[in-house]
C-alpha cells in the first residue's frame, strides 16, 4: 500500500480576524503537489487574505500552515525559494530598467548566472527587446508580463497568483493562460484567485469557492462545466447575500 | 556571504534608482538649505546668540530634510507593491530594514555636506575647523537617525496621515540622538578637543547601537499584518 503524498499546501483551521472583524473564518484545505486550485469568491470573500497568509506577508490569528510539510513561519526563507507570486501589483521599481529588475530580484534569490537567466526569461516573455527600458515607460500588459518574468526567474515549484489578469489587453491575457497552461503541464503546484469564472475554471483541476471567509464548497473541475459552475457560483454568492446582507 | 550579497543588491537598488531620477536628493537637498538661508536672516553671523542657536539650526535642517528622503524612500517601496516583492524573497527582515536605512543614511550624508558648506559660510565659520569631529558626528547621527526613520517609515507609510505621522512618531524618539548630536557639534565648532565631546559621541554611539538592534529585530513584526 503506497503511502499518500505529503500536500504541497496544508491548511488546518486558519482563522484572521482584523479587530472584531474575521477575514478567514475556520479554513482547512489540503493541496497536493503538482495540482492547480482556483478559488472564486465576491469581494471581501477572504481570497486575497489567504494568499497573503499563505505567502507570510500576513500572520494568520491562528491555525497551522504546513508548505512541503515545513511549517510556514519556521521556515520563510527556505518556502520563499520556491514560491513565485504574481499579485494585483507588479512588485517592479519604475525607474529601474526591465534588466536592473530582473538583476536585483536574481541576486535575492542567489539565482546561479544571472544574466543568461534574465536573457531566457525576458525571451519568454517576449520583452527581450525591452530590457534596457525603464519600467516607467512599460504599458500595463508589459509589466505584467515582466512581473510573470521576475516570478518566474527562480524556477519556482509553487505559484500565487492574485487576480493576475486584472488589467490586461487580449494579447497579454492569452500569453498568460498559455503560460499557466505550460507550468500546470509541467505539473507545478498553482494556487489562483481569480473572478473570471471561465479562465479559474479552464486552468484549474480543482475549484474552491470563498464566502464570508469560509469555503462555501470545493469541487473537482471534472465535476463541473462552465454553465454549473456558474450556476452552483451564483447561486451560493445569493444565497449568503440573503442570509447576511449584501456584504456576503 | 549570501546575506551580505543580498544587502548590497538593496542599497545599490536605492542609490540606482535616486541617482537616476534624483526626485529624493534634490527635494531634501533644497530644503535643507531653504532652512539655512531663513536662519541667516533671522541671527546676526558672528554674534554670541548665532554661535549657541547654530549647532541647532544645522541639525534642524538635517533632520527636516531627512524626513522628506524617509517618507519618499518607503512610498517608492509601497507604490507598486515592492515591499511585499521584498517580503516574498528568501531574505531576512532585518536584511530589508539594513539596506533601507543604509541607503537613507547615505542620501541624508550627501546633503549634509552641502548644507554645512553654506551654513559656515552665511555664520562666518571655517569650514575646515573641527572637520573631522563634524564628520564622526554627522555620522554618528545620521546613522541613528535613519535607523529609527527607516522603522516608522515603514510603519507610518500604511497609515492614511502617512505624511504628518512620520515626524510626529519620529522626533520623539529621536531626541537623545538629536541632543546628543547639536551638543557634540556645538563642542566641535566651539574648537573643543575630541576628549571635551567625548560623552556625546559615546552617547550618541550607544543609541545608534541600541536602535540599530531594536530596529533590525522588530522589523519583520512591522512588515506583516
Amino acid at each position: 500500500m503506497s503511502a499518500s503524498p505529503t500536500p504541497a499546501i496544508e491548511v488546518k483551521n486558519l482563522v484572521k480576524a482584523f479587530g472584531t472583524f474575521y477575514a478567514l473564518r475556520d479554513i482547512s484545505l489540503q493541496i497536493a503537489p503538482g495540482e492547480s486550485v482556483a478559488i472564486f469568491g465576491p469581494n471581501g470573500a477572504g481570497k486575497t487574505t489567504f494568499l497573503r497568509i499563505l505567502s507570510a506577508i500576513s500572520r494568520p490569528t491562528s491555525g497551522e500552515i504546513f508548505i512541503h510539510a515545513q511549517r510556514l513561519h519556521e521556515a520563510t526563507a527556505l518556502i520563499h525559494r520556491q514560491l513565485g507570486v504574481i499579485g494585483h501589483q507588479s512588485f517592479l521599481y519604475d525607474d529601474l530598467t526591465a534588466e536592473e529588475n530582473l538583476l536585483f530580484y536574481a541576486r535575492l534569490y542567489d539565482v546561479l548566472s544571472p544574466s543568461p537567466r534574465i536573457q531566457e526569461v525576458l525571451a519568454e516573455v517576449g520583452l527581450r527587446e525591452r530590457a534596457k527600458d525603464r519600467v516607467r515607460a512599460f504599458s500595463r500588459g508589459m509589466q505584467q508580463r515582466l512581473a510573470i518574468a521576475r516570478a518566474m526567474l527562480h524556477n519556482p515549484s509553487l505559484l500565487f497568483l492574485d487576480e493576475p489578469y486584472t488589467g490586461l489587453d487580449q494579447h497579454a491575457a492569452s500569453m498568460l493562460t498559455s503560460w499557466l497552461s505550460r507550468l500546470r503541464s509541467e505539473r507545478r503546484t498553482i494556487l489562483l484567485v481569480t473572478h473570471d469564472l471561465d479562465q479559474g475554471l479552464a486552468l484549474a483541476d480543482r475549484v474552491v469557492i470563498f464566502l464570508r471567509g469560509k469555503i462555501a464548497w470545493e469541487k473537482t473541475a471534472r465535476e463541473l462545466d462552465q454553465q454549473t459552475l456558474r450556476q452552483l457560483y451564483f447561486d451560493s454568492v445569493a444565497g449568503a447575500e440573503r442570509r447576511f446582507g449584501a456584504t456576503a | 556571504m549570501s546575506e551580505l550579497r543580498k544587502l548590497l543588491a538593496l542599497i545599490r537598488k536605492d542609490l540606482l534608482a535616486e541617482f537616476r531620477t534624483k526626485e529624493m536628493i534634490s527635494s531634501m537637498l533644497m530644503f535643507a538649505l531653504i532652512v539655512v538661508v531663513i536662519f541667516n536672516f533671522t541671527f546676526d553671523p558672528g554674534s554670541r546668540a548665532t554661535a549657541e542657536a547654530g549647532p541647532g539650526i544645522l541639525w534642524v535642517a538635517f533632520t527636516f530634510a531627512g524626513v522628506l528622503g524617509l517618507h519618499r524612500a518607503m512610498v517608492h517601496e509601497v507604490e507598486r507593491g515592492c515591499l511585499h516583492g521584498l517580503m516574498l524573497a528568501p531574505v531576512e527582515r532585518g536584511i530589508i530594514f539594513l539596506g533601507k536605512a543604509v541607503g537613507n543614511a547615505i542620501f541624508i550624508f550627501l546633503i549634509e555636506l552641502p548644507t554645512f558648506l553654506l551654513f559656515s559660510i552665511f555664520f562666518n565659520l571655517d569650514f575646515w575647523k573641527g572637520i573631522d569631529k563634524l564628520a564622526v558626528i554627522f555620522f554618528l547621527g545620521t546613522i541613528g537617525f535613519a535607523a529609527v526613520g527607516t522603522l516608522l517609515s515603514a510603519i507610518s507609510v500604511n497609515t492614511r496621515t502617512r505624511e504628518i505621522m512620520l515626524p510626529i512618531l519620529l522626533f520623539p524618539i529621536e531626541v537623545p540622538v538629536i541632543i546628543s548630536a547639536v551638543n557634540a557639534t556645538a563642542g566641535a565648532l566651539a574648537g573643543k578637543n575630541w576628549s571635551e565631546i567625548s560623552g556625546w559621541l559615546k552617547l550618541l554611539a550607544g543609541f545608534d547601537l541600541i536602535f540599530l538592534m531594536v530596529c533590525f529585530v522588530t522589523f519583520e513584526y512591522v512588515l506583516e499584518e
